[in-house]
């Protein structure tokens, strides 16, 4: 059946701020998404509140509310939009819900917009487990005995019956929220009473304990034709009991006979068809008994999700674009294969390497909570790495997520690492190191319940680092020698570290063995067929596949995993400068490991390298492409670390060049250069050691901001404001903080104004885009803050003030691109607090503010033209104020005060705009799932407050200044950082915990309460206002 | 410390062009020579190995690592492996899996498989697919060599083996069936009476009388060259034309076979015995340049328009243009590049498919052709020596 007809307008939502177990995953198939549908011409509307994203750019929608994504702003948007359909299933749980809140308050029927992809029904039976396991036992698919109990008896009835230990999942909630496995009763009692309050509907399910059973994913498609097929299967390394969004994963299984893996196929079959899903992707996770092979099903997501991207990339086969073009009404044999381009979407992908993923974790953010895994999702982001064995695969992916050198385990005892063998994120590391010590296969399988095959390639592994010596010195190693080694995975700095070579000398005796990697293809087929658009990645083999072309090339390193601090808005910078030198005639060549994102899509960059981003596998490419240029800059901290090994090796880095940015990121340096030009600076000193700290410090005066040198995203930043504070801060840093970090001691501006500059230079000119003034004060990490785009109590000859100094630095820097500045104004004094030379996480907030893609720019910049031939030549006057507000996780860590402080915690963002800035701010807030209500109860806890209660008295709220036991209010405004914070944020409460933002928050309830609020598009706004001053 | 990971006893395989692909041997300790053919199923290497269907020929696996779930009795497909030898970008060592019973290394030896590890596959495949299906040979340096496996053959060895792969015997025109098929015939013990249907035996796979017998049927196989009167003795209901390898235009006995058997029962063929039925009413197969072996190809059934993913293994393709008559018409087609893959007679109750239903390995998604040949049988009204109109509508009616 061809493309339905009677569709013309199609509604798609997105999942809002990036927060842990909702990611970047969700951008790249919402772009696909739009793409597709677009190109089958169908009119797109989009609301999605995060403006980070490449799926709210103005471009890929015709139109895209940067609105809240809650019941009453998307029926705003319908009632504006009126579309026919309603697509709910490729912006995660988030939109699956909500479109399930917009059938429920009945404004679909109301409107006749139709879901497409899912319907209500389907919907309920996947996600309602009471439901799922009827269906599957209608089905006769086993399901874990289990029952859904909504109060404590019920709960603690049914437990007598299972025993322990007992699997507790909350209902409708993100990455299991909450959930857990209780080994005793005091635990079965503490997360079953917590699973039943996170719960929206307040149930929980009591399952019985599958723990160390093998756990498996296949991802599933089908069509309104009943088509089924299979994407991929995922076999996770980590046994059950480790949420699978935590555990390393494997593609295809890997331990599964025909027999068992068809098993496992005709049920996911069964299962799709039960359920009534009628287009699209769907993931059904399943636990395999290694004893008995047993089967049962644990759930199965009606939507596209963190798997299926991973799926899509480790196969070639995009499941969401497929999903958005099967759910206008395309049958899967209609639609061709992009890679082979003569073979149909109606086929099974069959690959010839393996797959690895490991996630990342933020543990570190949040000290004191312990890092055992369970079934709650923590991790923020992840790797993919591709090898054509597990062995190469898993150690690519290792080096990917830097974790391939042996560290500090080497100095641990036996008995020291088996403790460390519970499910956490370094035990793949802990086992490999027993491993190495000779501890046994068995024992470990007994300890881990990894699946021995798992065990015996990590052996393997050992065996060879302990066969590697016995190859003789190193530099006398035949071609064979280091192929068979090079196949097994292992970097050049790990081999430097078993031979007793730096990496680099391991590189050049490498490279003089002429054992330099070759490339091989993701092609769908295993080279059954040929393949068009294809991906790549190296290995050790005999045949190079990939043939550099003769068209000059630009390679552009993409961000890596995805971490608190450095998260989809370096992907948005990374894929806006492929877009800009495609347009500018260069071929595009994308370097990434994170399988999420966009810019790991094969149709986005000319080519793309789905590799580690190491010294080693950048120079390799590099070697292999002989670019004109490598871009460093708009990835973030990963590539940006590369960036001198890699122009020392020979490598051609444009844009700003890497001593600039050593420059403006070497304190001492920095420092002079600022006294230099006169900018004022808050008085800082730079120590070697503790010892040379304390003396500073003493010198300096308190409070101070300490942190060590060199870090992103505030890591371990902190404010001290004694002595005794800073020798604490320092002997936890030192304890935790690898190798000697200088630290860096600065004047803390107390109560100051924080401003977040990003400016444009092609070393000729410069020119400021956007200056934003944050809501908290200096102290909370920028990252953390809200701000408003353009200021609003800034003096206006302060601001010129500060544009004046930020582009006199960026030419002073000899900044070609992007370059992020902050100041504390204090006391009419705009002091510099760092410079940052590259691409910050403001950029996709400031171009969709402006209406100018500055990641664009400074692409084009590197590539050599100037802003005036860009057309960029003055500040843009927007003509409306832009607010982002922040997504904190404290949510998944049980236990801590959801306080903002210098470290940066935060994984997302949202945007509002409005006319007015109070409004904006009331939009973001909303945006960031913070519900501020206008009627109801506020308790304000702490002194300075009484202007908020006032505003919020005037707006028609009841204040209160006093906690009443057992009474949680609407709202919670709390600057004392007391636990009723984190009682509020568990039950859904919003929350303030500073003065600036309390403020902030009144005034947006205040001014909310006096309007009804329309929905405006990006488009709108940027068609009204946006203008550029010329010069 | 267990085996070595870097340093491995060497092997080779030599095409018959020329191209020599050095690895690592794997296996009985050998030298060995067939045609060398590729499949893309990601798991099912031990179905592989004893399907009758590769005698003859070197399978090399598409997915790198073969032999880590061991090896079990109850994926047997024959009571022996056929293939002539294996290749793996990696052989497991180890294996596990609870139905496992021995490792992948151990059986090999058993069954005096030669392999060889350790190439680069994918681009043996590119070659393949470029070039065809190639003659090759797998050396064992341990066998020539024992005294030093370790070490490298010459540059003359190594032309030595292009040779014997160059000089090897042909498929093409082969007829392989004499090779594969069972002695004597057997009845298969089924624990209800039901429909008896002979089973002429090609180098039948196992599930494929597991599965006739699931359905309700009785199957007897026979050996290849049993004539039609024999069969007939045997009363059976319906006639089944199993798998098996080699050119499908060789085994011209079977051609008469089932023309002369056409309309009297009905029929259902399998791969070369799909072959076979097109041949039999005058119709021509032909090579394929690299053929389809793997478990995901898409094949659409003409006339419910329902896509099934399909396990397949064939070199050689019923050309359909060529069946006089229109005796014979289309049921199913690849949608990868529009062969056929299944054809049903206008007039009586025989059809058959390219494919394998059976799977194992492979999806389980056209099982329902089993369901059909019973309906078929169900239908029918019995022997009576004449040909009778085809008596059913159905999904594989006209």
């Amino acid at each position: 059946m061809p493309k339905r007809s009677d569709l013309q307008t199609i509604l798609i939502l997105g999942s809002g701020p990036i927060q842990i177990g909702q990611a970047a995953e969700f951008d790249y198939s919402g772009t696909q998404a739009l793409k597709a549908l677009k190109r089958e011409g169908f009119r797109v509307v989009l609301v999605n509140s995060n403006p980070a994203t490449i799926m709210t750019d103005p471009d890929l929608a015709d139109a895209t509310y940067l609105e809240p994504l809650t019941p009453e702003f998307v029926r705003k948007v319908i009632e504006k939009e009126r579309p026919d359909a309603l697509l709910p299933t490729l912006g995660g749980q988030t939109a699956l819900n909500l479109a399930m809140d917009l059938y429920e308050n009945g404004t679909l029927q109301e409107f006749g917009v139709e879901l497409i992809g899912a319907g209500v029904a389907a919907i309920r039976k996947g996600e309602d487990r009471e439901e799922f396991q009827a269906a599957m036992k209608k089905i006769g698919v086993e399901t874990a005995r289990g029952r859904m109990v909504h109060s404590m008896e019920e709960a603690r009835e049914f437990q007598r019956q299972l025993g322990l230990p007992v699997v507790i999942r909350p209902s409708f909630t993100l990455g299991g929220t909450g959930g857990g496995i209780a080994h005793t009763l005091e635990e079965f009692e503490a997360i079953t009473a917590g699973g039943l309050r996170d719960s929206p509907v307040h149930s929980v399910l009591l399952e019985e304990s599958i723990l160390g059973w093998k756990e498996y994913e296949l991802e599933v498609m089908r069509d309104t034709a009943d088509t089924v097929v299979i994407i991929t299967s995922i076999e996770n390394f980590d046994p059950m009991g480790v949420h699978t969004g935590d555990s390393i994963t494997v593609a295809p299984a890997q331990t599964l006979s025909d027999v068992e893996y068809q098993r496992l196929r005709d049920q996911s079959m069964a299962i799709i068809r039960e359920i009534g899903v009628d287009t699209g992707g769907s993931n059904i996770q399943f636990a395999v008994n290694p004893r008995d092979g047993r089967v049962i099903v644990i759930e199965m997501n009606p939507r596209v999700s963190r798997s299926s991207a991973l799926a899509s990339k480790a196969t070639g086969f995009p499941i969401a674009k497929i999903a958005a073009l099967l759910a206008v009404g395309y049958h899967l044999e209609e639609l061709p294969n992009d890679i082979t381009r003569v073979t149909p979407a109606a086929f099974e992908p069959t690959i010839d390497y393996v797959v690895t993923k490991i996630p990342r974790f933020a543990f570190e953010k949040f000290p004191g909570t312990p890092d055992a895994l369970g079934t709650m999702m923590r991790s923020v982001g992840e790797v993919m790495a591709i090898g054509r064995t597990f062995k190469e695969s898993l150690q690519k992916a290792l080096r990917s997520i830097e974790s391939d050198v042996r560290g500090a385990y080497a100095e641990m005892t036996e008995r020291e690492l088996e403790v460390l063998l519970y499910p956490n994120p370094r035990r793949l590391e802990v086992v490999l190191e027993l491993l190495r010590r000779g501890e046994s296969v068995d024992r470990l399988f007994e300890l881990t319940a990894i699946d021995p095959w798992f065990l015996n390639q990590l052996r393997e592994i050992t065996d060879a680092e302990r066969e590697i010596p016995s190859l003789g010195p190193v530099e006398s190693w035949k071609y064979e020698y280091w192929r068979e080694v090079k196949r097994l995975g292992f970097s050049d700095a790990r081999l430097g570290e078993i031979v007793g070579k730096s990496e680099l000398e391991v590189r050049a005796l490498r490279k003089a063995a002429r054992a330099t990697p070759v490339y091989k293809t993701v092609d769908t087929c295993a080279a059954e067929f040929e393949a068009y658009t294809p991906y790549h990645y190296s290995t050790y083999e005999w045949e190079d596949e990939v043939r550099p072309t003769e068209k000059p090339k630009v390679v552009i390193l993409g961000s890596g995993p995805n971490r608190i601090g450095q998260g989809v808005e370096f992907d948005y910078a990374t894929v806006h400068a492929v877009w800009a030198l495609q347009e500018a005639g260069y071929e595009t060549i994308m370097v990434n490991s994170n399988p999420e994102t966009v810019s790991t899509d094969y149709d986005t960059a000319d080519r793309l390298y789905f590799e580690p981003l190491t010294f080693e596998d950048v120079m390799n490419i590099v070697d292999h492409e002989k670019p004109v240029g490598v871009i460093v800059q708009l990835g973030g901290q990963t590539p940006l670390k590369l960036a001198r090994r890699l122009e020392e090796a020979g490598a051609p880095i444009i844009g700003t060049s890497p001593a600039a940015i050593h420059e403006a990121e070497d304190r001492a340096s920095f420092n002079a250069l600022c006294e230099r030009l006169g900018i004022p600076q808050p008085r800082g000193k730079v120590a070697g050691n503790a010892g040379e700290a304390l003396r500073l410090a003493e010198e300096l005066g308190f409070p101070l901001m300490a942190r060590p040198s060199y870090v992103l995203g505030g890591r371990a930043m902190r404010t001290v404001r004694s002595m005794d504070e800073l020798d604490t801060y320092l002997r936890e840093v030192y304890a935790n903080v690898e190798g000697q970090p200088s630290i860096l001691l600065d004047q803390f501006l107390e109560g100051a104004l924080e401003l977040d500059v990003d400016t444009l230079c092609d070393g000729e000119r410069a020119v400021v885009a956007g200056v934003m003034e944050h809501v908290e004060a200096a102290g909370v990490h920028s990252g953390d803050s809200a701000c408003v785009l353009p200021p609003v109590s800034l003096p206006s000859d302060l601001l010129e003030t500060v544009k004046a100094t930020t582009e006199r630095l960026a030419l002073e820097l000899g900044v070609r691109g992007l370059m992020n500045v902050q100041y504390a104004v204090k006391d009419g004094v705009a002091y510099i607090l760092e410079a940052n030379p590259r691409a910050s996480r403001t950029v996709p907030f400031v171009s969709k503010a402006t209406g100018h893609p500055l990641a664009k720019y400074a692409a084009l910049i590197a590539a050599g033209r100037t802003l005036s031939e860009i057309g960029f030549t003055g500040t843009p006057t927007p003509g409306m104020y832009s607010v982002k507000e922040v997504h904190l996780p404290f949510l998944k860590f049980r236990g801590v005060i959801p306080v903002l402080g210098p470290e940066m915690k935060s994984t997302g963002e949202s945007m509002g705009i409005d006319a007015d800035p109070d409004l904006a701010f009331f939009r973001a807030q909303l945006g960031a799932k913070s519900n501020l209500p206008l009627t109801g109860t506020a308790l304000l806890l702490g002194d300075g407050l009484d202007d908020v209660a006032a505003t919020l008295e005037e707006a028609g709220l009841t204040v209160t200044r006093e906690a009443r036991a057992g009474e949680l209010p609407q709202l919670l405004i709390d600057v004392t950082g007391s636990a009723l914070l984190r009682t509020a944020l568990e039950r859904g409460v919003p929350i303030v915990s500073t003065r600036e933002a309390a403020r902030w928050t009144a005034r947006a309830i205040l001014a909310a309460s006096r309007v009804a609020l329309g929905v405006t598009s990006l488009q709108e706004w940027q068609g009204a206002g946006t203008a550029v001053a010329g010069d | 410390m267990g085996a070595f990971m870097i340093l491995k006893e060497r092997a080779i395989l030599a095409l018959e062009d020329g191209t020599v692909y050095r690895g690592y041997a794997f296996g009985h300790r050998g030298e060995t020579v067939g045609e060398v053919v590729f499949n893309t199923s990601m798991t099912g290497y031990q179905e592989i190995m004893t399907d009758p269907s590769y005698n003859g020929q070197i399978v090399c696996m598409t997915y790198p690592h073969v032999g880590n779930y061991g090896v079990a009795v109850y994926d047997m497909e024959s009571n022996r492996p056929f293939v002539r030898g294996f290749i793996s970008r990696e052989f497991s060592e180890h294996y596990s899996n609870h139905r496992a019973e021995q490792g992948l290394q151990e059986f090999m030896k058993q069954y005096g498989i030669v392999s060889i590890s350790g190439i680069d596959t994918r681009a043996l495949v590119r070659r393949l697919r470029e070039g065809g299906v190639v003659k090759g040979v797998v050396a064992h340096r341990s066998f020539t060599h024992p005294e030093d496996p370790y070490g490298e053959f010459s540059v003359e060895e190594e032309q030595e083996f292009v040779r014997r792969a160059r000089e090897h015997e042909d498929i093409d025109g082969r007829d392989m069936t004499p090779e594969v098929t069972t002695p004597l015939p057997y009845a298969f013990p089924t624990l209800r009476q039901g429909k008896r249907v002979v089973l002429l035996d090609f180098g039948i796979k196992h599930t494929i009388i597991k599965r006739l017998a699931e359905v309700g049927i009785e199957p007897i196989v026979v050996p290849a060259h049993t004539t039609p009167a024999q069969i007939m003795a045997l009363h059976p209901h319906g006639l089944f034309l199993s798998n098996g390898p080699g050119d499908p235009s060789a085994p011209q006995y079977a051609h008469e076979t089932a023309w002369k058997l056409l309309g009297l029962l009905p029929t259902f063929g399998i791969c070369l015995g799909h072959q076979i039925l097109g041949l039999a009413v005058g119709g021509r197969t032909f090579k394929m340049k690299f053929g389809h072996r793997g478990g995901n190809q898409p094949v659409k059934n003409l006339l419910t328009g329902e896509i099934e993913i399909t396990a397949q293994n064939h070199g050689y393709a019923v050309d359909i243009e060529t069946i006089p008559g229109g005796q014979f018409v289309p049921t199913h087609v690849n949608l990868n590049d529009g062969s056929l893959e299944g054809m049903a007679h206008s007039r009586y109750p025989v059809f058959s498919v390219q494919y394998h239903p059976e799977a194992s390995p492979g999806p389980h998604d056209s099982r329902y052709l089993f369901d059909r040949f019973i309906e078929e049988i169900d239908r029918f009204d019995g022997v009576t020596g004449l040909p009778v109109e085809k008596s059913l509508p159905g999904k594989l009616g006209i």
